[in-house]
């Protein structure tokens, strides 16, 4: 297995190698192993990325488990079961696209790509409607927040009414009991002789101080940082498929070689997996009758 | 190639079991086990990450290296989780009486 | 077995300079900074770490300068963001990378016989996250400062501090991510691209010092990373995740802080500890003694380094129950730490050893980490490290291992490599005056600093009782000394460059796979691809080892380089 190279002419003789083959790599076994490796060791520390996150949660939920459990109230099940069903739909196309892939029929591999783009657009969509829906009824932490009173939360009651919200023929959020007869405001002040200032953050009143209005706060933080970060790296996903798509369209790929596509499978696997997890962590949070 | 090629038939059975999972996860949150409501939703979850991991992510084809640097990542991540936790249960226990 | 081959008794060959390796391989700066080179890479982080290097040292002198008087020369104000920036400087850009992505991007492809890391586009990412981190850093202490100290504890860095912490936070955030690529090349690398018949054991140990690095780097990095990041969104929006006036808990913040900062002093010592055995075995000519046990060591100080991030923690309202666990466990961590002093020294013992420049600097890595090592078992102890937690006694223990240690381990790198990276010497005589001054000074600056602690006198002050004057006295004047003996060694390095002997490929006589090329090597670093037979250290006479191929000579694969055989025939 001695190779040799003639320097310093630096003749590169390019036909006994597969075009794709990196120059340092001595095969492209080793190349396909190489870039599998590397991919799961950035999945590991993408783990300990979200678990770093799940640790926070997990000492807060202890803390205050009657908060969590209210605040998970607000959130719509029906929005986080689809959405967890669009996700687990996503993984399945992304792997349709690589088994594709792997038979060399790029066509099949471009359509997957985009299918899995499009339910990852769905899921985003979602997203948006509950974000929207957080924001009018005033519990997004930062800002105007308010304290949930436990009245009718928005979102849909049946899959008729999902899918019509989902487009954008119904409207999601009702405006309505959420924002009256609250019993604690919690109003925000700025002011310069505080103790915050800086970054011009907000001065929350006293009565946040160890208060349930508090801790629930605390609750939907979580939940936007997770779904945030999450969200992110679909948004991430989606552009590296996209990619991937076009130049799968220019014939780039082949049955010998493909890894791209495999290695942006295994990243949004673990994409679905993370979400596997905050589905039932964020919405099911003490919701049994 | 070397690479293991899975059959579609594969994919479609485990869409569907994970499917099955998530709407098992709806049920029993909304079903009174008390404590065990939180293991019940970890395990099923875990459940079908095993499933993602080993099928869709083909672990299960994959080297035994892969295998076993895949169990590290959770692994560590539950170390963290849990010693961290163990502060917060164990605080308690140490009750000054002066 | 006598050792002809001591750099001062040998002659240089002279080389027609023509030969291409891979630092006339292309010239201009677009060869440079978009080069996927792992070696040139190397040299751009030498430049870049080098720098910081200097700068977190100018801070230090100013600390100690406030710290010639009772009363101070800075305001607190002013002495809270000296004390940051050169922690911050320190930590992040100079003790994570330096031996890693210098001898470790240099060497490791080489060492295993490989023409490159496997990911070479990211290992120059890496190297522009870091120039980037570098930047932002630079801005948030020039344009402000930060008061916080390197540890960024809450609730005063998310509510209180009016400075440049959301930018700190971004700037580390990012130097975390420049680490997490460099050690996926590392382990990428060492799985998949070793030569044929170089099996695990008989790795150097550099590579599983740097292998255990890599682990540490991608396991706990990410975990800072939304460390800061949560710091950062808690500075924006007060919701309270870390403050208690809101419900939340700062020791939280400790606890993934230290998560991630604890392992990290293992990724600053574990490549130091990796060079030391290469210095010991190379400079005494015998097989590291229990090179099994040394290479497990490296794994365990990695594994274990992760148990123990509570140990900052004692005196935080942490549990006590997981205080003694932690106490408990940070004595266990170090034992494969010990492990490596006991082989190092049986190493020695019988060696055929030569004084040179690495040499005493594994020496002094030895002695000042042993120090450090054992004081961190005074600190490890809870009831002790009631009354010493956050005095100078800490202070003193960290800068015995991080200078002690980590710092002397890249210094007797960079001259055990110097020639092989720059094919010129560096001379030998002023590099061990400089080195003794250094160790003269460090001893000066720090030893003092262990009574000062134990007197009581609290760390991050900017003034103090003036009883304690006499020993900060002695720690300034040995910081100056320190100061002189560093720039003495940059200042010869760099004259080196031009002034130097011309390297040999093999001036230590040394059996690694690196001294098998060319000094400086070529861009391929090897122009065949070497099968290993031999085992680690197996040292043999000169003539055997072949040099495997010379740029410049195609048809003559292999030449034997020694002082005897003169120029190439």
């Amino acid at each position: 297995m001695i190779e040799t190279e003639t320097a310093p002419e630096r003749i590169e003789i390019h036909a006994d190698h597969h075009p794709h083959l990196a120059h340092h790599f001595e095969s492209m076994e080793q190349q396909r192993e190489a870039g599998t490796l590397g991919m799961w060791w950035f999945l590991l520390t993408e783990i300990m990325f979200f678990g770093g996150m799940f640790t926070a949660y997990t000492v807060y939920r202890h803390l205050y488990f009657s908060a969590f459990a209210a605040g998970s109230e607000v959130l719509s099940v029906w929005w986080g079961g689809f959405n967890t069903a669009v996700l687990i739909g996503s993984s399945l196309t992304m792997a349709l696209a690589v088994f594709h892939a792997q038979m060399g029929n790029a066509k099949k591999v471009v359509f997957f790509l985009l299918f899995t783009v499009v339910l990852g657009g769905i899921f985003l969509r979602v997203k948006y409607i509950e974000y929207s829906d957080k924001f009018a009824e005033h519990v997004f932490p930062a800002g105007d927040y308010r304290w949930p009173t436990g009245e009718e939360p928005a979102g849909p009651h049946n899959p008729g009414d999902l899918l019509l919200m989902l487009v954008g023929l119904e409207a999601t959020h009702h405006p309505g009991p959420m924002e009256h007869g609250l019993p604690v405001k919690v109003t925000t002040n700025y002011s310069e002789e505080g103790p915050y200032y800086g970054t011009g953050g907000q001065i929350p009143e006293q009565v946040q101080s160890d208060s349930m209005a508090g801790h629930v706060r605390l609750y939907f933080w979580f939940y936007f940082v997770m779904t945030g970060f999450h969200a992110l790296h679909m948004l991430i996903g989606i552009g590296l498929l996209l990619t991937l798509a076009w130049q799968a369209w220019r014939g780039k790929f082949s049955r010998e070689y493909h890894s791209y596509i495999e290695l942006t499978g295994l990243y949004w696997h673990f994409v679905d997996i993370v979400w596997i997890f905050l589905f039932p962590l964020l919405y099911l949070v003490d919701r049994h009758l | 190639m070397s690479e293991h090629i899975v059959p579609k038939s594969t994919y479609y059975t485990i869409f569907g079991a994970l499917l099955v999972g998530t709407a098992l996860t709806i049920v029993f949150a909304f079903i009174n086990l008390g404590n065990f409501n939180i293991v019940a939703a970890l395990v099923i979850a875990g459940i079908k990450a095993g499933l993602v991991i080993t099928f869709f992510m083909h672990v299960k084809y994959s080297s035994r290296l892969t295998k076993m640097w895949v169990a590290v990542g959770f692994i560590w991540m539950f170390l963290m989780i849990s010693i961290t936790m163990t502060d917060y249960l164990t605080r308690a226990w140490l009750v000054y009486r002066p | 077995m006598t050792n002809e081959f001591t750099p001062a008794t040998m002659e240089a060959i002279p080389t027609n300079g023509q030969e291409l390796n891979y630092l006339n391989n292309g010239y201009g700066l677009k060869s440079w900074l978009l080069t996927k080179d792992h070696k040139r890479i190397a040299i751009l982080y030498l430049i870049s770490v080098s720098s910081f290097f200097i700068l977190g040292g100018i801070f230090a002198l100013l600390i100690r300068i406030n710290l010639l008087s009772p009363e101070g020369v800075f305001t607190p104000d002013t002495y809270n963001r000296l004390f940051t920036a050169h922690g911050v400087i320190m930590v992040f850009l100079f003790l994570v990378p330096a031996v890693p992505a210098i001898l470790g991007n240099f060497l490791v492809p080489i060492m295993i016989g490989a023409k490159d890391l496997a990911f070479p586009k990211i290992n120059l990412l890496s190297w522009y996250l870091y120039v980037a981190a570098g930047i932002v850093l630079l801005i948030a202490i020039f344009a402000g400062g930060i008061d916080t100290g390197w540890t960024f504890y809450t609730p005063y860095s998310t509510g209180y501090s009016n400075s440049n912490v959301l930018l700190a936070a971004l700037g580390v955030f990012i130097a975390g991510f420049s680490s997490i690529l460099t050690g996926i090349n590392f382990i990428v690398t060492v799985h998949t691209m070793r030569a044929p018949g170089m099996t695990w054991f008989r790795l150097p140990l550099f590579i599983w010092g740097h292998y255990a690095t890599a682990l540490v780097m991608m396991l706990a990095t990410p975990v800072l990373a939304i460390t800061v990041s949560l710091m950062a969104l808690e500075r924006i929006a007060h919701v309270g995740i870390f403050d208690p006036a809101l419900g939340g808990d700062p020791v939280l913040f400790q606890h993934m802080f230290w998560f991630y900062s604890h392992p990290a002093v293992y990724i600053m010592v574990l490549p130091a500890m990796g060079v030391v055995s290469e210095l010991i075995a190379n400079l005494s000519r015998k097989n590291v003694f229990g090179y099994k046990f040394v290479a497990m060591s490296s794994l365990a100080i990695a594994i274990f380094g992760f148990l123990v991030w509570g140990h900052h923690l004692f005196v935080s309202t942490q549990s006590i129950y997981l205080g003694l666990a932690f106490s408990f466990l940070s004595y266990a961590v170090a034992i494969p730490s010990a492990i490596k002093v006991f082989n190092w020294t049986a190493t020695l013992f019988k060696g055929s050893i030569s004084y040179d420049t690495p040499m005493l600097y594994a020496l002094g890595f030895i002695g000042l980490f042993l120090i450090g090592g054992m004081t961190g078992l005074f600190v490890a102890a809870v009831g002790l490290d009631v009354h010493i937690h956050d005095t100078y006694f800490v202070i003193a223990h960290f800068h015995y291992v991080m200078v002690g240690g980590s710092l002397m381990g890249f210094l007797g790198g960079m001259h055990l490599w110097w020639g092989k990276m720059t094919g010129r010497q560096y001379p030998e005589y002023w590099a061990r005056a400089a080195t003794i001054i250094q160790f003269v000074g460090f001893n000066l600056t720090f030893f003092p600093q262990f009574i000062l602690g134990y007197l009581g006198m609290p760390r991050r002050y900017a003034s103090y009782p003036p009883e304690f004057q006499t020993l900060h006295v002695l720690s300034t004047a040995g910081a100056t000394i320190l100061g002189v003996g560093l720039g003495i060694t940059i200042f010869y390095l760099l004259w080196s460059l031009k002034n130097g002997k011309r390297a040999l490929a093999n001036p230590w006589g040394a059996p690694g796979l690196e001294w098998r090329t060319s000094s400086p090597p070529p861009t391929e670093n090897f122009l065949v691809t070497p099968i290993v037979t031999w085992e680690a250290y197996e040292f043999a006479p000169i003539e055997t080892m072949e040099v495997l191929g010379y740029p410049g000579d195609p048809g003559k694969p292999t030449q034997p380089v020694s002082a005897e055989h003169g120029t190439e025939d």
